[in-house]
């Protein structure tokens, strides 16, 4: 098996199973007060205008997030959500790196860069 | 209509492509995509976000379960991804530049492909006794438990396997889709990888490569929290019930069902696409 360190398997299914149970649970509250609050408004989803910049970085979800706006908590669950698949890849440079395997954990690195570069710089 | 009958209904929407995309293995994201746009009317770009954030949430549901029991090839995984990755950003930018249009007839082409695969039948082939030179010096080469014990495989052509998981990656970044079908051509076929291995090292990769999109999906505007609330929790919920029922479930018959669904929607996506009705 590749990994000869079942802990970090465990570690990583349990990364994988709780950001996503998380985001869901996040996505679910701030979903309800979403509703609750425009519920009753008619869609706006069939043009594109895209998302206002509060929705679009991370800084404003955070802001949004934090004022209990429904937008706002469901795009917090979703940033976790993307940011599960990236601390998978995180740990597994870490159980790279705990078997000495040097070249594959140069290229966990170059994945986890990729997946940083789009969520901050992009 | 308003926005909780909408909601409700798009919820579903998205249990029933979470629940067909999990017993076929196809996934949600081929569904969602066209029902969202031809039966609901939203434009492509809210579609296709809504839809690549809940592929990362099946993705990442199955790897934690799968990862435990040893099928997947956690080398092989790593390095597909550094071209899966790379492929999805470019398929993210290229999503920002090129028409509605375009994107829906690309998709309607893309469906035909994955219903031609998926209703292919799967020939069973001796495995390859003979190491390759690349791949063992990647250290990709492994083993997986069978029912009379643990079976080793040799991995091949892995310029060929990276190649396609590239196109694989900028596919699933420009129509915000898993593209597990060609992740598992590229292991399977391409690379001579077992089946089994290659279907949960592609499970294992989709939620990576989704990822990588995500990042200019989301900076973009494209992730609507309204749209993207129903279709992430549906097709979660539609494939855990996929996963609950897969062992009792009668495929050989859902699998042409699915068959003939994605042949009609991807006629609808293209005819659509190519008279401006997107």
């Amino acid at each position: 098996m590749p990994w000869t360190d079942r802990n970090v398997e465990n570690v990583i299914g349990n990364v994988l199973r709780y950001g996503v149970l998380g985001s869901a649970a996040i996505v679910i509250f701030g979903g309800a007060i979403f509703l609750a609050r425009h519920g009753h408004e008619p869609i706006p989803y069939y043009v594109f205008h895209g998302e206002p910049a509060e929705f679009r970085r991370i800084p404003g979800i955070l802001k949004a997030a934090a004022s209990f706006r429904g937008r706002g908590i469901i795009q917090l669950g979703l940033l976790l959500l993307i940011a599960t698949p990236i601390a998978r890849v995180a740990f597994s440079i870490v159980g790279f790196m705990a078997e000495k395997d040097r070249l594959y954990a140069v290229f966990a690195m170059i994945v986890c860069m990729v997946l940083l570069y789009s969520l901050v710089a992009a | 209509m308003t926005i909780l009958t909408f909601t409700a209904l798009v919820s579903i929407g998205a249990v029933l492509a979470g629940l067909l995309g999990s017993l076929t293995g196809l996934g949600g994201g081929v569904v969602l995509v066209p029902l969202l746009t031809l039966l609901f009317k939203v434009d492509i770009r809210y579609a296709v976000g809504a839809s690549l954030v809940s592929v990362i949430a099946t993705s990442s549901g199955a790897a934690a379960a799968y990862v435990k029991e040893g099928f997947s090839n956690i080398r092989v995984g790593i390095f597909l991804e550094i071209a899966t990755t790379f492929g999805a950003l470019l398929g993210a930018f290229l999503a920002t530049r090129i028409s509605t249009q375009a994107i829906a007839i690309v998709f309607g082409v893309m469906l035909l492909i994955s219903a031609y695969l998926a209703s292919r039948p799967r020939v069973p082939r001796a495995t390859d006794q003979v190491p390759d030179r690349l791949a063992t010096r990647l250290r990709m080469n492994g083993s997986f438990p069978t029912e009379d014990g643990i079976r080793k495989y040799f991995v091949r052509r892995v310029p060929a396997g990276f190649t396609i998981m590239f196109g694989a990656g900028a596919l699933s970044g420009l129509l915000g889709i898993g593209s597990g079908a060609l992740k598992v051509l590229a292991m399977d076929q391409a690379m001579r990888i077992p089946f089994k291995v290659s279907t949960t090292t592609s499970n294992f990769m989709i939620g990576v490569t989704a990822a990588a999109s995500a990042g200019v999906y989301l900076s973009r505007g494209y992730v609507d929290p309204g749209l993207a609330m129903p279709v992430m929790l549906g097709v979660l919920a539609g494939s855990f019930l996929g996963a609950r029922i897969l062992p009792k479930a009668n495929t050989q018959w859902l699998r042409l069902v699915f068959g003939a669904v994605i042949l009609f929607l991807a006629i609808q996506m293209i005819y659509k696409g190519a008279t401006g009705g997107i």
